[in-house]
């Protein structure tokens, strides 16, 4: 076994970043799903649900430690190969390429990245933080406590400019996944003749769907058309 | 096609060797026919550069009929020019016309060090093939060919892969200045045969550390490679060298 290249060769490294990738990939369905329930329209009971099953199930807690740990290892994975490729061409070219052999997207993962930890801080900040740590104003229903996720969305999203930023980091997280999702794979080694544009059409769906979603609840809840 | 001439305005990089810094020099040069390949028309130039009494330009050629892979020019911001699996020495000034500037630059990678101008040193892709891109048979009489079936798929995807002539023009696309889509190429052309079967495992890991230690970039699965190569290399190549890379990473027997 040669376990060690995991960590000290350009593949080893490449596949740490295919694989917290999925692994963010696969959060942002569940997260997208469990945040769709704001969409039934009935005051958030079915919402404050699934955040308040999320919240209590020891299994999810344990996976939210290594969502943490993934995204950390993803960032500073990330960051590192951006900063090292750039040092392998040390006199740049007068004229590039730019657009005709490449997709912009392709060649912006670390500046589409860091837009993407930058909405974090700030979403993080607004949700996780009072709702597992600072405290946030609860209710109760049928005999069981609930958080009110679903007041402290409505507060936050009557702000044009909060509303505004989710919406840019919606559109980051689009275009990095454009490439991302696809990236994945090839870097797995799975994006073989076979799958290759199964993988590239699924990519470009999910890549415009979730965002997409998730920029509907800020906007949603701004327009007042969920209450 | 209709003949024409033409005069032309070139900016050329000039670099005395890799110690001292380079910059771009304009030339002028009249009178290039339309059916001139582009390096005689750098051929003309350094004879006009010689009868003047300056130092010609040096650049690497030498087939000059896209097989070598020696022709290594960046022109106007694309490996080999404009054209799509062309070499330098294959693109015709029938792309250009009359009163155009051209920038001509070398590979840029800190792999590929300038030795002068144009010309670059890509040692680096021999040390990469002298560190696994081989079979070590011992040699006898040729076997009958029809004791060793290969599938036909595998056959053209090998042959395909081995089209592959190192000129180093993916590296020279590359954002990250890797060399994945070269190596990529002279590992599966191997891998993918039964002659290279049983050291494919310790190919792929020797290779890709080579590849690590001579300060190529890591892959980005960004597509310039394939978009710049001459030889129409394709991406899955570099697929099926990760498929190769991880196989051999978690191993049992390695
Ligand atoms: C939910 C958030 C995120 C998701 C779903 C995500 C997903 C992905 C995926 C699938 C890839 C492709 C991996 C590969 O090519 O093997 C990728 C690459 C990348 N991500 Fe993220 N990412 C996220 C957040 C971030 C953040 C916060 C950063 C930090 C700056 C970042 C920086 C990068 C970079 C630089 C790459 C390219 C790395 C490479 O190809 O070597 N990502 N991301
Ligand atoms: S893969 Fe293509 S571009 Fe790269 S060295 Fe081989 S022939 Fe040249
Ligand atoms: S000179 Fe041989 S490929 Fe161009």
């Amino acid at each position: 076994m040669n376990w060690n290249t995991l960590f000290s060769s350009s593949i080893g490294k490449k596949l740490q970043m295919g694989l917290t990738g999925i692994f963010l990939i696969l959060f942002l369905l569940v997260h997208c799903y469990i945040n769709a329930q704001i969409f039934w329209n009935d005051g958030g009971q079915k919402f404050n649900e699934a955040a308040h099953f999320m919240a209590n199930n020891p299994l999810i807690r344990i996976s939210e430690l290594g969502l943490f740990a993934f995204l950390i290892l993803h960032t500073v994975q990330g960051l590192s190969l951006y900063f090292k490729n750039k040092s392998k061409r040390t006199q740049s070219y007068k004229v590039s390429a730019g657009n005709a052999t490449s997709k912009w997207y392709s060649r912006s993962m670390a500046i589409l990245g860091t837009l993407i930890l930058l909405f974090l801080v700030m979403h993080l900040n607004h949700f996780w933080v009072p709702s597992r740590i600072t405290g946030l104003e609860t209710y109760t229903f049928n005999g069981v406590e609930y958080h009110n996720l679903y007041a402290k969305m409505q507060l936050q999203f009557k702000d044009a400019m909060v509303v505004t930023i989710y919406t840019l980091g919606c559109i980051s997280l689009a275009w990095h996944l454009m490439h991302g999702f696809y990236s994945a794979f090839q870097t797995l080694g799975l994006a073989s003749f076979k799958y290759k544009s199964l993988i590239k059409t699924v990519g470009i769906a999910f890549s415009v769907l979730i965002p997409l979603l998730f920029a509907a609840m800020p906007i949603a809840f701004f327009l007042d058309l969920i209450k | 096609m209709e003949h024409y001439t033409m005069n032309l305005t070139l900016k050329v990089w000039r670099q005395k060797n890799n110690n001292e810094k380079g910059s771009f020099e304009t030339y002028q040069v009249k009178g290039i026919s339309s059916e001139m390949s582009f390096l005689e028309m750098i051929d003309v130039l350094n004879e006009q550069l010689i009868v003047e009494g300056k130092e010609p330009i040096a650049f690497d050629h030498d087939c000059r009929e896209g097989i070598c892979g020696m022709c290594s020019m960046h022109i106007d911001g694309r490996a080999h020019g404009p054209w799509a699996q062309t070499t330098t020495c294959q693109l015709h000034m029938r792309q250009y016309k009359d009163g155009d500037t051209i920038v001509i630059e070398p590979w840029r990678a800190a792999a590929f060090p300038v030795i002068k101008d144009l010309a670059v040193d890509r040692s680096s892709f021999d040390r990469i093939i002298q560190a696994g891109g081989y079979v070590s048979i011992n040699t006898g009489n040729a076997q009958d060919a029809n004791s060793l079936p290969i599938e036909k798929q595998k056959a053209d995807d090998s042959f395909a892969a081995a089209a592959c002539i190192g000129c180093g023009a993916c590296v020279a696309a590359c954002p990250n200045a890797s060399a994945m889509l070269f190596v990529s190429a002279k590992v599966s052309h191997l891998a993918l045969l039964p002659q290279g079967a049983p050291e494919r495992k310790e190919r792929a890991l020797n290779m890709v550390a080579q590849m690590d230690k001579e300060g190529f970039g890591s892959c980005t699965n960004i597509g310039a490679c394939e978009a710049e190569c001459p030889k129409g290399i394709s991406l899955e190549n570099i697929a099926r060298l990760n498929r190769e890379y991880i196989g051999a990473m978690f191993a049992g027997d390695k």
